[in-house]
């Protein structure tokens, strides 16, 4: 079975891109990665387009790109797999390498949410997971989803709200040092506890924003990284999947997602990883929100299930502490274009093994793999991809 | 400024952004959504709710289903038996949505929780009382009617 290796990365600029319309913003990341890889469109065997697109005008965004970017008549696919899209498109490009069915696929994740009005995008997006039990009935909004989680860990674990602050400041600080982050700009804990409550405990710097962008990656196979001679090279060492009920009502608990543990589990036995807080240089998390981020240190084994608050509090998941977390600014600051995030997650793994990340937020690669973990919804669908220098 | 005005003006319904004044065309073809779902498998939930009742299917397997559930997958069988369910039980989580939907603007700020029923399943609802969330918090479920006009269940302190 062949291996898919990253040979190109793109990356567009998020936050609010009314300067664009989709096929540009589509086309800012695409040309880079074309062009990093030194591939021309016609070379691209198939690609996958990681969309969730309920608040923007274009459904077709795969013909639409065919059209744009000369991909016609090549195979294709959109994705939908609420904010882990990015990371099911490149599943599905990944099989499609691992399979042997293709040797050059191009993934790309986008997302125009504000070609909608916020309260519109506000009512979508809180539509996600049971509509009917929990949105239909009891209003139930996305950052109500993670405040019932933040909520219930803090009262397991006696987390404060200045804890979950200390996940925003960080983002913020590594958000200032990313030229492609929606919010470029340093905080302290007063800001974020000056903030007014969007679904409490959870405040307004607590939450992610709303974000156009997009970000796409190239894979090649083992075959074609060795006939084109590819030097600077990513691969896919494992992926795990998993997968949670729609109503919440329907778990066990809610101080972590047994979704993000499952599909972690199954990227630790592929890669071989037993202590991943030191086997891994870094990593990126979902962190939709400050309590998705300590809840991930926990299912990812970086802490003991209860301890994840005091890795934020300690300021354990800077660059220097006991794993790097959210260098790029997380999707708390660099923005979470949902779409685009797995696959904006796949470039900043490329970048940081490459060393190729920007100033003051480059992590020390000692053992060469990150990992990627990439949540949709409140761990209705859960990715945990591994990258490696190392072909496996 | 409003689509007609913009037309007016500038001939389309282009209106520059605000911040950037980069143009944006607003989409002169407006979508209302509105679903329409069926219950007819979970009908005697509605009946139940009728009479005072909190309703869960219940497979003979001894398998309960809340929200109700027509099928089983453990046993494959579709004979399920309707069961009330006691209405107390403990509060496990607790939040406030102050950023409502559009939807749901015509309400306050409302607390939404999730119980453990004695039962043994879990029910998500409206949570009234002083939003405080505190280990072992008793709730019973109460059957009320909402503003829309038609019932509902909520969850209150005990």
């Amino acid at each position: 079975m062949s291996e898919a290796a990253i040979i190109g990365v793109g990356h567009s600029v998020f936050g609010t891109r009314r300067d664009v319309n989709i096929p540009e913003l589509c086309w800012e990341s695409m040309k880079k990665a074309l062009e990093s890889a030194n591939l021309e469109p016609k070379d691209i065997e198939f690609f996958v387009v990681g969309n969730l697109g309920i608040w923007s005008s274009e459904l077709a965004v795969p013909s639409i790109m065919a059209e744009y970017a000369d991909l016609a008549p090549k195979g294709s696919m959109r994705v939908e797999a609420a904010c882990a899209t990015g990371s099911a498109a490149i599943r599905v490009g990944y099989t499609a390498i691992k399979s042997g069915l293709a040797d050059i696929v191009l993934v790309l994740g986008v997302e125009k949410m504000q070609e909608s009005p916020n309260p519109n995008v506000i009512e979508l997006i809180g539509r996600f997971g049971s509509y009917f039990w929990e949105f239909e009935n009891f209003g139930l909004t996305f950052p109500g989803y993670y405040a019932l989680h933040a909520s219930a860990y803090m009262m397991k674990y006696g987390a404060t709200e200045e804890d979950l602050a200390k996940v925003a400041i960080k983002a913020h600080y590594y958000g200032a040092k990313n030229p492609f982050a929606q919010f470029r700009k340093e905080i302290d804990v007063a800001t974020v506890m000056k903030g007014p409550y969007v679904a409490w405990p959870l405040k307004l710097f607590d939450c992610s924003p709303i974000t156009d962008g997009s970000a796409c990656i190239i894979l090649a196979s083992d075959k074609k990284v060795k006939e084109m001679g590819v030097e600077e090279k990513v691969w896919i060492l494992a992926q795990g999947v998993g997968t949670g009920t729609a109503n919440l009502s329907k778990r066990e608990d809610f101080t972590s997602l047994a979704s993000a543990r499952y599909a972690a589990e199954q990227a630790y036995k592929l890669a071989k990883i037993e202590d991943p807080a030191k086997e891994l240089d870094g990593a990126n998390v979902h962190d939709c929100f400050t309590i998705a981020e300590i809840m991930a240190y926990e299912d990812l084994g970086f802490c003991k299930r209860g301890e994840g608050y005091k890795l934020a509090r300690e300021g354990q998941t800077y660059i220097g502490g006991k794993i790097p977390v959210n260098v790029d600014g997380g999707l708390k600051a660099k923005g979470h274009p949902i779409g685009a995030t797995g696959v904006s997650m796949a470039v900043e793994a490329y970048k940081q093994l490459l060393r190729k990340a920007d100033k003051g937020r480059q992590a020390d690669i000692k053992n060469g793999r990150w990992l990627a973990h990439n949540i949709g919804g409140t761990g209705h669908y859960a990715y945990v991809t591994i990258y490696g220098l190392e072909r496996r | 400024m409003e689509i007609k005005e913009a037309i007016e003006k500038m001939g389309f319904p282009i209106i520059p952004d605000e911040k950037s004044g980069a143009w944006q065309w607003f989409d002169v073809r407006e979508l209302k959504l509105r679903y329409i779902l069926s219950v007819e498998g979970i009908k005697k939930f509605y009946e139940g709710l009728k009479e005072g009742k909190l309703l869960a299917t219940k497979c003979k397997c001894g398998r309960i289903f809340f929200p109700p559930q027509k099928d089983c997958p453990s046993c494959k069988k579709s004979e399920m038996e309707w069961i009330e369910l006691k209405k107390e039980g403990v509060l496990e989580t607790l939040t406030v949505i102050h950023v409502r939907p559009t939807s749901f603007s015509h309400y306050d700020p409302y607390a939404v929780g999730i119980a453990k029923l004695d039962d043994g399943v879990r029910i998500l609802a409206w949570y009234r009382g002083e939003p405080k969330l505190k280990p072992g918090q008793r709730v019973k479920v109460e059957i009320v009617k909402r503003k829309e006009g038609y019932l509902t269940y909520e969850l209150v302190p005990i």
